[in-house]
């Protein structure tokens, strides 16, 4: 455990580029995904348990403070699917993709495609808390 | 120029956990960091430990976390570190005192792959064995390595499980696994096929970025990943 608690801390306090953060972010982002899988394992198991539980749960799942975890599912899940691409990119073909520079750039242009991909996203989940409806999205 | 170095420091005789030492020293903006070292060492406090040898960046002895990343003390110079310097020591290997931490662990991996040329044929009567320029440069970029640690200690993967053979061993197993005169390929790439191997690499790039040699160390282990999959060097 203390080893643990100690490489989280290097991990956090050294001061490396963009890779670091990339592997960083793509943990964190895997850990959260993973959070969420057991919660909707969860969810479908309480259908069997009882009407009332299972629906008090979806209630939870629409009250605004679910929507601001949902958007931080979002964008993990973005991240790590881009980023996942990114790492694929470097072990298959690292003649091509495993020089510091392109690394850094890629790392840079996975951000900007989870950003693309996050921002309507998001505004589509916290539309409904503010009764807006979005064109695209048909409830 | 007058700089302040923040030095962690601890004693395992005197101390019950690391501490953080303030020196002031003037400096020239030319002077590498492992001169204002000496400055705090020779005539501030005597008992600062580091271990330093050449002081020209080929040996490999002053590895340190300089403002939280992973470089040479002599090849670092004043002007590009700021008026505050924070100096610490690698991570990952146990401290013996102040900067120095105990290498064994890191030289038992590099042993560890057989870090010679095996070549079971006697070589060509009255001369050396010969290579192509072509096959010469397949390894080029790995025989720079100088054996300082910098990119194991930066690495995420080593931080978490010291037992991973960690990035200087794969660039040393490189060197001879991609040089055509030598004949332990398999026996090289079965060790680095291990659990503690280089599928331990998240492609973090921390040791490339540190590297002082410049050496592409995540292509090497890319390269290394890349022969065990296709079953040998292609």
């Amino acid at each position: 455990m203390a080893s643990i608690v100690a490489s989280i801390w290097e991990g956090i306090t050294y001061r490396g580029r963009e890779g670091h953060w990339a592997w960083l972010l793509h943990r964190v982002s895997g850990l959260g995904i993973l959070l969420f899988l057991a919660l909707h394992i969860v969810d479908i198991y309480l259908i069997g348990v009882g009407k009332e539980i299972f629906e008090a749960f979806l209630f939870f799942y629409h009250s605004a403070p679910f929507k601001v975890l949902v958007m931080g599912l979002l964008f993990g899940v973005y991240y790590h699917a881009f980023n996942g691409v990114r790492i694929i990119l470097v072990d298959f073909w690292p003649e091509r993709f495993s020089n510091w520079k392109t690394q850094r750039l890629m790392f840079r242009v996975v951000i900007v495609l989870t950003l693309l991909a996050f921002i309507p996203s998001a505004i589509a989940t916290v539309a409904p808390l503010f009764n807006l409806h979005m064109p695209w999205w048909n409830h | 120029m007058r700089v302040t170095l923040r030095i962690k420091r601890f004693n395992p005789e005197k101390d019950e956990k690391p501490w953080w030492g303030e020196y002031e020293v003037d400096v020239e903006p030319n002077d590498q960091l492992l001169d204002a070292l000496h400055k705090v060492k020779w005539y501030q406090d005597g008992t600062l430990t580091l271990r330093r040898s050449c002081a020209h960046g080929i040996c490999g002895s002053d590895a340190m976390v300089v403002n939280g990343r992973n470089r040479l003390a002599c090849k670092v110079l004043m002007k590009d570190l700021g008026k505050k310097v924070t100096v610490e020591p690698i991570r990952g290997l146990p401290v013996i005192k102040d900067l120095v931490v105990d290498m064994e662990p890191f030289f038992a991996k590099y042993r560890a792959i057989k870090p010679y040329l095996i070549n079971n044929d006697p070589p060509p009567e009255g001369r050396e064995r010969l290579q192509s320029p072509a096959d010469r440069e397949r390894f080029d970029d790995t025989t720079k390595c100088i054996l300082c640690a910098c990119c194991t200690t930066s690495c995420p993967s080593f931080w978490a499980n010291g037992d991973y053979v960690g990035p200087a061993a794969i660039v040393q197993a490189h060197r001879f696994i991609f040089d055509s005169r030598d004949q332990a390929t398999a026996e090289r790439l079965d060790i680095m096929n291990d659990m503690m191997g280089v599928w331990r690499c998240r492609t973090v790039f921390n040791c490339v970025e540190c590297c002082p040699r410049e050496i592409n160390i995540t292509k090497a282990i890319g390269d290394v990943k890349k022969a065990i999959l296709e079953g040998g060097v292609r």
